[in-house]
């Protein structure tokens, strides 16, 4: 008896819904045996990840809070993988429009600069995140280098970049020597949806640009053009699609949407520009793109359950003392079950029993 | 009564009684899911004989020499060499025992010597020294003529193919499946495969002979077996049978004739192409030397040659995949379009259907109405300010799934699982649909089923009717011969003068497809010049 994969005539749409499921059923087994290795009780250990933080309100807002800037960057990731290009450096495009944004609210800290503060730091930062994006996008178009490595390598880049400028000339002269910037002035901070809460603009924006990714994919030639490109490229040229040029645009496209998510992180719930103000959400919303499916409803669901583990992370942290970096072995596998459950939509298992002929002649 | 008797004797010559045959199937049957690839296939091979597999693509041709050859395993059923069962672990088993197979496609290695190859392809631990001598030596023997040093790339198909046989050849096999080996071959080029073939035999050799050319069939095979459906139809003596009655054995049914209107009006030229000349995009790729041609409305144009000699590089330069710097050379509906891109050639009326299905002419993964709109958008009213106007593609697959009788599972399915006969008739009816005034099409029934085949051809020949320039791309000189008003040989990016199909012998378009001239006087002015 054997077990072999074997090809589908046509992709599975049932699957597709449920092998995020399915990836998710088996990292909860995995990391139930992960947390009684570790001494945990397991299923105390699950409650605090996945249900405690669902019980009270500030937590949810929380969720929400983090799920934002992973929803947007993936959505834009998701364009550049539908289209086959692999940007990998969304953390270093986060970082960038962070720094863009925050040159206006530090220049005109403390002066009477009206309402358009922050409307121009919105602006300026997803310009920066769409021109640092294109970068790596015209090595590739140009010399053929590998967007893959360039992207990543430009994330340490602006990290540098961003690390230098808080511990330089835009260190906050009152600020006992940390590095960080002052707090920024109210004109240059995003506006809270509910006083005293933790839920902010930013949320909106996101549900926007999941519904302009949703028209853009699934009712327009553009979206057409990048679903082409990716899936059968020798097709798309005959199309007469222009491969280079969908390159470059769902690179800025997607540079722009990690810049403007960085904005929206320091102008929102950091108030500040300081390092560390992304726990590496550039990375985990590759993640989030692919356990979405690469869809933009779906990766508003997964940007949601991503966004939940963090939280999660943390009270695990917190009431059973489980380190915080079990949070990122749980994505780090959740990914690995998403991409090797996705091979069941287009094969399926299938049971082998060797004809009875051959089992004669060798027994 | 005739056919009864045939029916009872599967060795319709009568010489083996008593013997055992060299290869046997019994029950051989292979399943995939739930279809069936070979159901049940008897078939016995003598030595000194030359057997024809016939089928239609999907018959279940390959999946059976796959199985002899010990690709795969049966799923049930057996193989008997010498009359004993045999379960063959793989490949290299099957050619110790004395089984050979030289692949349609060929596998080998461009940047390497013919020597370099055929040492690759060999199980033997003679030295390379040794057995680049043996190499020339067997390929003296059976006139296959190959030069051990040259560099694969530098050879035509023909050369390649030869080594792929004198390969099989080196390891002395009593048994050698050919799969389509004339595909790929001039007439001349053919003619000369048939001598070797026919010495093989004489040397008491078995030989598997896969085709669907019906008279090659007649001509050369002793025995042939045909295979519809994964299930065995007959074994007969081809040379008893009439092309007609082998081709209802393989269809299983009559097959519609193509027919062309009487008189068909030729009008302004449509296409015309202007001292066309490219180089190549890639490595071995071919050069675009001096092409020109005029093609009139209600004009076919057949363009014959052996594969690889510039007809990719010409569709592309025509279809406007790849731009020519100077616009005049390729000259759409009296526009110079060399330099405009495929988009804006279709805007002026120009249609196009590459050779390769699945990958070029659609995207497999994805929807029909998808793929209409792939070269839709352009001109089809298919997209609105950027939006895509879904119940106008859909609508397109409608329009050609009545037209032209693609048949599918449902409504708008994936492009991939259509079959190759069913996606080709929607690719062509697609572009048809669109009322093209030029349509270029690349192998227009490659690997299609003969009731597909008619279909499409009859397609080409309404369009020409219609007013439409045709211009056919093909391999197949018999379908050239059906449809073309006019033939042209291309050969190393060279394009021949065009003769008239009636005047286009078989002779004649072989010289032109082997490089040779037609007219000797014409090198001797070059030569002068």
């Amino acid at each position: 008896m054997q077990l072999v994969l074997e090809k589908r005539a046509e992709r599975s749409n049932t699957i597709a819904l449920i092998s995020p499921l399915i990836a998710i059923g088996l990292t909860i087994v995995t990391m139930t045996i992960l947390f009684a290795i570790l001494g945990k009780n397991p299923l105390l250990a699950l409650q605090a990840y996945f249900i405690a933080p669902l019980t009270d309100g500030y937590s949810l807002q929380e969720i929400a809070v983090k799920a934002t800037p992973l929803v947007m960057i993936a959505i834009g990731l998701s364009l550049c993988y539908l289209a086959n290009a692999w940007n990998i450096g969304a953390e270093g495009q986060f970082l960038i429009g962070a720094v863009a944004g925050s040159w206006i609210a530090v220049k005109t800290q403390g002066t009477d600069a009206g309402v358009w503060v922050l409307p121009a730091m919105l602006v300026l930062a997803a310009a920066a995140g769409a021109l640092y994006a294109l970068i790596p996008a015209i090595c590739k178009v140009k010399f053929g280098a590998s967007e893959i490595l360039t992207s990543l390598m430009l994330v340490y880049v602006a990290d540098l970049l961003l690390d230098y400028l808080v511990r330089g000339p835009w260190r906050d002269p009152n600020g006992f020597n940390f590095p960080t910037t002052a707090e920024f002035d109210p004109v240059a901070t995003v506006p809270l949806l509910i006083e005293g809460g933790r839920l902010h603009l930013g949320s909106i924006i996101a549900l926007l640009v999941v519904a302009a990714a949703a028209v853009l994919l699934g009712r327009t030639i553009k979206g057409f053009e990048i679903r082409v490109v990716g899936a059968a490229p020798r097709a798309a040229r005959f199309g007469g699609f222009n491969s280079n040029q969908l390159i470059l645009l769902t690179f800025a496209i997607s540079g722009a949407l990690a810049g403007l998510a960085g904005i929206i992180e320091v102008a929102g719930p950091v108030g500040h520009l300081q390092p560390g103000i992304s726990p590496g959400y550039g990375f985990t919303a590759i993640i989030v793109a692919f356990l979405g499916r690469l869809n933009p409803i779906g990766i508003l669901i997964a940007g949601l359950f991503l966004a939940l583990t963090f939280i999660g992370g943390e009270q695990a942290q917190i009431a059973m003392k489980i380190p915080l970096d079990v949070t990122k072995v749980f994505q780090g596998i959740l990914l690995f079950y998403v991409l090797a459950c996705d091979s069941l939509i287009l094969y399926r298992f299938k049971l082998v029993f060797p004809n009875r002929q051959v089992a004669r002649g060798a027994g | 009564m005739q056919a009864y008797q045939r029916m009872l004797d599967p060795t319709p010559n009568g010489l083996h009684s008593g013997e055992s045959p060299l290869l046997q199937t019994a029950g051989l049957t292979k399943r995939y899911g739930n279809f069936l690839a070979n159901d049940s296939i008897d078939i016995d091979i003598w030595p000194k004989e030359i057997h024809a597999l016939l089928g239609e693509n999907g018959a279940g041709k390959s999946t059976l020499v796959k199985a002899i050859y010990g690709l795969i395993q049966p799923s049930a059923g057996e193989i008997r060499w010498h009359g004993d069962r045999i379960v063959l672990s793989g490949p290299s088993e099957a050619r110790s025992r004395g089984i050979g197979m030289v692949f349609q496609h060929f596998s080998l290695f461009d940047n390497l010597t013919v020597a370099e190859n055929v040492a690759l392809g060999l199980d033997g631990k003679e030295s390379f020294k040794d057995m680049s001598a043996r190499l020339e030596q067997v390929s003296k023997t059976y006139g296959l003529p190959l030069d051990p040093r040259r560099e694969v790339w530098q050879l035509s198909v023909g050369e390649r193919q030869r080594i792929e046989i004198v390969r099989a050849l080196m390891q002395d096999p009593k048994f050698l499946i050919l799969d389509e080996p004339t595909a790929v071959l001039t007439p001349q080029e053919a003619d000369q495969l048939f001598i070797v073939l026919e010495r093989l035999k004489a040397e008491g050799r078995a030989i598997l002979y896969i085709s669907h050319k019906l008279e090659e069939v007649k001509r050369l095979c002793d025995t042939a077996t045909i295979l519809r459906g994964g299930k065995k139809i007959q074994t007969c003596n081809p040379r008893l049978e009439t092309a007609a009655s082998l081709a209802r054995m393989m269809v299983g049914g009559e097959i519609k004739e193509v027919k062309a209107a009487a008189g068909r009006q030729t009008t302004i030229p449509r296409l015309v192409v202007n001292d066309l000349s490219l180089p190549p995009d890639e490595a071995h790729g071919v050069r675009l030397e001096h092409i020109s041609f005029e093609l009139k409305g209600g004009e076919i144009l057949g363009i014959a040659g052996v594969a690889g000699n510039g007809q990719d590089e010409l569709f592309a330069a025509l279809s406007g995949e790849r731009l020519s710097k100077d616009p005049g050379t390729v000259v759409i509906e009296g526009i110079a379009a060399g330099h405009l891109s495929i988009t804006k050639r279709r805007k002026l009326g120009a249609a196009f259907v590459p050779e390769e299905r699945l990958g070029h002419g659609t995207a497999p993964r994805m929807k029909l109405s998808e793929n209409a709109l792939l070269t839709g958008h352009a001109a089809s009213g298919m997209v609105n300010h950027g939006f895509i106007d879904t119940a106008a593609t859909l609508k397109t697959v409608d329009k050609a799934t009545e037209t032209f009788d693609v048949r599918k599972a449902k409504r708008d399915p994936e492009a991939a699982s259509l079959s190759g006969g069913n996606l080709q008739k929607f690719i062509v009816g697609r572009e048809i649909l669109r009322n093209p005034a030029v349509l270029v099409v690349s192998q227009p029934t490659w690997g299609v089923d003969a009731g597909a085949a008619a279909v499409i051809r009859q397609a080409l020949l309404d369009l020409a009717t219609a007013g439409a320039a045709v211009l056919v791309t093909s391999q197949d000189l018999d379908e050239l011969a059906e449809i073309a008003d006019r033939i042209a040989v291309m050969f190393h990016g060279h394009l021949s003068e065009p003769l008239a199909t009636r005047d286009a012998t078989r002779e004649k378009l072989g010289l032109l497809m082997g490089g040779s001239s037609l007219e000797p006087k014409e090198a001797a002015h070059a030569v002068g010049a």
